[in-house]
């Protein structure tokens, strides 16, 4: 009796070690949020009404297993059925899924009040990166995983933020209702920050609405959770949130440099560039924003992405191809680079793309000519 | 025989149910416009407004995004108004194509929260309608609304989104 | 077989059988065989080697998340294994294995003579290997096969698939024709040819639950149809089902998927319930517990599913009353459920229970499954479910469900009915082996995963950041000690057809019911005339 007894205790005193998983790297986030909060509170509850559930169905097996078996010489009952048995356990769980039904329905109905928001930001997303833009103070930029292809590949050893690392994350105050306005700019994508408890799909043609309000500054880290084709894996999200004060510095800034930028790239047309520089600088942004799809070798995925190595389009007809480049193509993978990239970097590019893998046009394309073809000439 | 009977029943309710997967396209518009499911907005013209609210504003948000494969740019005239239910307004929605021949284009709607769609009056608009847009210009497209009285108290401010396609490849291929 | 003829019976008495002929010879008895035996061992065999396929796909995914980085396969290599794998599994391996099992058994537990549509069964076994090889050769196409997940949503599958997609488009065509014939066949068998006697309520359980399954089958099975011929024309002829730009809802493929999708998972899970139903009282000798509630209950589950379709997809963002609706009913689901796994356990309270190779298959399936029915109750939380979806935390979930759940109980059912196929005992020290480690790798396989989900991690990723890699390492070690596992089960397959101790009528010594009474191999042809049924 007395092992039967503490086998007992132990089993009884398991769920009591659920808090120990509390802040373990192998359990939910608690978050930083008064939500993600509630939803880790409400997880925990969960799991241990199904724990406590499991010790009493498992015990009960376990029990009969032991006790009741015929090498020990068990003679079996002929019972079959009875009505108020049966009853009994339906009811039960009935009124055990009441019980959790109502935190969940009071979460659920927290979390769908994006109303009275501080901050809109809109987050759209494409295959494989997301852009973020201030919807009222009009900052917009886009965000790149930034691990480098050699960590991935193990020529390089791995950073500490391997494949949650990027370009520019996303900076948000503190201490303040941030409203987002999702949406695709191809397939189907999932924004989600496990620290906020946010995770909404990014749908091509419709917006969907989210909000946070985050707690502590710091930075947090999600990826896309939606399966969006081929580098599904390496579009991670970073968020920046920092004191208000801080942010309101960071933003102001931010929005003169992009003004600053602008204004030299209108001064850029006039330039003129050499061969080496169009190509080197052309190779640099073909592997990091062409290469994912196109292949390091320009050969393409036959099948999924066309080869631009001796591709007839490239080859007979210069101003389709800027324009394909600048606008990409409606319904296809091939995306709009004019928002994406800077003047010189287009024209670097697409002469990178004119000259490579023996595509042998030998005409330079300048960013006046990019310039040009923005006004459609 | 009666096994073949009841075979080609079954086959029957087979075939009628290949019929409602087909027949779910229509049902899910439906039910989108009972529950608000995905912000779908009505497809077609409102009659105009009856009387107004005034103790209730409610802001109006207006987002525009451009589809791969656009060469140009598309704004609305106001980003944010200020409505009361009931009270049309106009916000004139700009197309700008940067193209150098003819396109055609499509804008689609879809409002946030989803609720928010059944109560958007349009009286007129562009949404889903090819918009022939010579190049190298400018087109603006009107749309008039106003706000019902029936929006859920909890609303106080909802966001339409167009974005705007160039569907120009497949309405040439239809010919 | 002559020799075989003559046989004793469980009641004793001396029967002769009345068909005289046995099976035609050569490839032709396999060919046009219209007996619900021989097209019931193809299916079984059919299934086997797609879930060895489909297997071996789960051995590269393993592969390649045992460290962080890309080793192996490029990522899009890695989607096509991770979709092919998923229908390969589902259609392939699972669904296969219940019609095989439905086939063999259906006819011999209701005393019927064959099924009641013998050249459409044959038809919808024949038309399988060809699906299959279609699909499967897509993998060879320039752009690889389906690399869009086995949910193929669109419009990932539609405007950005790779141009293989219509071969998969019509493989599925092909896969559902087959199995809503082989769900008619079913429905048609026990709704004519049960034995005099054998009522609605004295029906074994596991052809209540096949019947049920039937009707799903039927009703579902064309929607998917449907749904995976909107995307062939959104692909190929210019239709705008899903493509916004042409006024379609992406979002609206989502709900029509789900709407087959989750009937599909009950189809995959109500046969596993009748199994256990059928091998729990022998091994408890003692009968099932709460026959009529087990009943209802899966009538109840199957009518449920068709409400609950939306959980797959609270992240695509709903009004909170939809989101609601749909939690709630979700939640419902699990009551039937539970109300199954009690009478189980009944069944077992002051039992005398042995412990053979399907028994242990059957408990290890009771605690399993309910282990994944657990964290699919908690799945079913939505606000929970922002947090869990599309992570690890699901695919150990519907592993649960599915492996340890409908594959173990397609297990316990091979070695419960073997003998009685074979006429040879298998060997049971094999089956204890396969059975150990199989239950062991599982759940080093499985169990983990949780975590990996709860940490963050989403799935169909093929390569994650470093702090899950501690944790994959285990996963894969499970996963390659399982696929290695199932070699025994193949093993013991093969010795087991090829000879063993000769099974008798009854095999086991508490089994009961119509399929025990014949004599082990069971007949080419049997009960040509209906047993009678007190």
């Amino acid at each position: 009796m007395g092992v039967r007894v503490k086998l007992l205790l132990l089993l009884l005193s398991l769920p009591t070690s659920l808090p120990v998983l509390a802040n373990s790297r192998f359990n939910m986030t608690p978050g930083v949020t008064d939500i993600s909060r509630q939803v880790y509170d409400l997880h925990m509850t969960i799991l241990l009404i199904c724990v406590v559930i499991g010790i009493l169905v498992f015990g009960a097996m376990f029990w009969a297993i032991i006790h009741h078996r015929k090498s020990k010489g068990a003679k079996a009952a002929q019972f079959h059925e009875s009505t108020r048995v049966e009853i009994l356990w339906t009811l039960i769980p009935f009124l055990i899924l009441i019980a959790m039904a109502v935190p969940a329905t009071r979460t659920l109905i927290a979390m769908e009040d994006p109303s009275q928001s501080d901050l809109t930001v809109q987050i759209t997303g494409s295959q494989w990166k997301w852009h973020y833009r201030y919807f009222d103070q009009g900052v917009e930029f886009y965000s790149l995983l930034a691990t480098l292809p050699q960590e991935i590949n193990g020529s390089l050893s791995k950073a500490g933020n391997y494949l949650l690392e990027v370009d520019r994350p996303l900076v948000l105050p503190t201490d303040r209702k941030i409203r987002f306005l999702i949406t695709s700019d191809d397939v189907i994508h999932s924004w989600w920050v496990p620290a906020f408890a946010v995770k909404k799909d990014a749908i091509p043609g419709f917006i969907n609405e989210a909000w946070t309000r985050i707690n502590t500054p710091g930075m947090y880290r999600g990826q896309c959770a939606e399966l969006c084709g081929k580098d599904h894996a390496f579009m991670p999200i970073v968020v920046d949130a920092r004191e208000p004060e801080q942010f309101a510095q960071w933003l102001a800034q931010t929005k003169t440099r992009q003004a600053e930028a602008k204004a030299a790239e209108q001064a850029l047309a006039a330039m003129e560039m050499t061969r080496d520089e169009l190509m080197s600088l052309g190779e640099q942004v073909y592997l990091r924003s062409c290469a994912a799809c196109h292949q390091a070798g320009g050969e393409g995925l036959p099948g999924a992405f066309p080869a631009l190595k001796g591709s007839e389009l490239i080859l007979q007809d210069r101003a389709a191809h800027i324009d394909v480049v600048l606008h990409g193509k409606a319904g296809t993978a091939m995306q709009n680079f004019d928002k994406q990239l800077a003047l010189k970097e287009l024209a670097a590019v697409i002469t990178y793309e004119r000259n490579a893998w023996g595509n042998d046009t030998g005409d330079l394309v300048q960013p006046g000519d990019i310039a040009a073809a923005r006004q459609g000439q | 025989m009666a096994h073949r009977k009841q075979a080609a029943r079954l086959g029957l309710m087979a075939l009628a149910m290949f019929g409602f997967g087909f027949a779910l396209v229509p049902l899910y518009d439906v039910f989108c416009q009972i529950t608000g499911l995905n912000g779908k907005t009505a497809n077609r013209v409102a009659a105009g407004s009856v009387s107004q609210d005034l103790s209730r504003l409610i802001t109006v948000e207006f987002v525009t995004y451009t589809a791969t494969g656009l060469n140009g740019e598309f704004e609305p005239s106001v980003r944010r108004l200020q409505v009361h239910p009931g009270e049309m307004h106009q916000v004139d929605f700009t197309v700008t194509s940067h193209a150098s021949e003819d396109r055609v284009m499509r804008a689609i709607p879809s409002v946030s929260p989803g609720l928010a769609a059944n109560y958007l009056r349009k009286t007129e608009c562009f949404c889903f309608q090819e918009q022939p847009i010579a190049g190298q210009s400018a087109a603006v497209m009107p749309m008039r609304f106003y706000v019902d009285q029936g929006l859920p108290d909890d609303i106080e401010l909802f966001t339409l989104s167009y974005t705007l396609y160039d569907i120009s490849e497949p309405v040439a291929k239809r010919g | 077989m002559t020799q075989q003829d003559r046989t004793q019976t469980a009641d004793g008495h001396l029967e002769v059988e009345h068909a005289h002929h046995g099976p035609a010879k050569g490839i032709g008895r396999w060919l046009f065989t219209t007996n619900h035996k021989d097209i019931g061992s193809m299916y079984l065999l059919f299934s086997l080697t797609m879930f060895l396929v489909g297997g071996s796909m789960a051995m590269v995914i393993r592969a390649e998340l045992f460290q962080p980085g890309l080793q192996l396969v490029e990522p899009n290599f890695f989607n096509q294994m991770t979709t092919m794998h998923g229908l390969v599994m589902i259609f392939g391996a699972v669904m296969p294995a219940f019609v095989g099992l439905a086939n063999w058994m259906v006819p011999m537990m209701i005393g019927a003579p064959d099924m009641a549509l013998p050249r459409m069964n044959n038809w919808s076994f024949w038309i399988l290997p060809f699906a299959f090889a279609l699909m499967l050769s897509s993998l060879f196409m320039p752009g690889g096969g389906p690399n869009f997940g086995w949910t193929f949503y669109a419009p990932l599958s539609t405007h950005y698939s790779p141009d293989s997609t219509g071969l998969f488009v019509f493989s599925i065509h092909i896969m559902g024709i087959s199995s809503i014939m082989g769900a008619m066949n079913v429905i048609v068998t026990i709704w004519n040819l049960r034995a005099p006697g054998m009522t609605w309520m004295k029906l074994p359980l596991f052809c209540w639950t096949w019947l049920i399954t039937a009707f799903l089958l039927i009703a579902v099975m064309p929607v998917l149809a449907g749904v995976a011929t909107m995307v062939l024309t959104d692909k190929y002829f210019g239709t705008s089902f899903f493509a916004a730009a042409g006024g379609g809802d992406p979002v609206m493929f989502q709900h029509i998927f789900w709407f087959f999708g989750h009937p599909e998972v009950y189809i995959m899970i109500l046969p596993s319930f009748g199994i256990i139903s059928a091998i729990l009282p022998t091994f408890c000798r003692k009968p099932l517990f709460g026959y009529s509630s087990m009943v209802y209950a899966t009538a109840s589950i199957a009518g449920l599913s068709f409400l609950v379709w939306a959980h797959h997809m609270f992240t695509v963002g709903m009004p909170v009353a939809a989101e609601l609706f749909f939690m709630y009913c979700t939640m419902l689901i699990s009551v039937p459920t539970g109300v199954k796994v009690f009478n189980w356990v009944a069944t077992m309270w002051r039992g005398s229970l042995s412990f053979e190779v399907p028994m242990l298959f059957a408990l290890a399936f009771i605690i399993l499954f309910t282990i994944g029915g657990f964290s699919g109750l908690m799945l079913a939380m939505t606000p929970a479910d922002f947090q869990y979806h599309d992570t690890y935390f699901v695919v150990a979930h519907f592993h649960y469900v599915l492996v340890t759940g409908a594959i173990f109980s397609v297990m316990a059912a091979v070695y419960y009915w073997l003998p009685k196929w074979t006429g040879h005992m298998f060997n049971e020290r094999l089956a204890k082996w396969h059975f150990w480690c199989s239950l062991v790798s599982v759940n080093v396989l499985f169990f983990p995963m949780h975590f990996l989900g709860l940490a963050g991690m989403p799935r169909r990723i093929p390569d994650y950041a470093l702090q899950f890699a501690d944790i994959n390492v285990l996963v894969s070690i499970g996963g390659f000690a399982f696929g290695l596992s199932q070699l025994i089960f193949v093993v013991v397959l093969v010795k087991c057809i090829r000879g063993g101790e000769p099974a008798t009528a009854a095999v086991w010594e508490g089994s009961h019911g119509l399929e025990w009474t014949l004599p082990s191999p069971a007949p080419y042809h049997t009960f040509t005339t209906p047993p009678e049924i007190k």
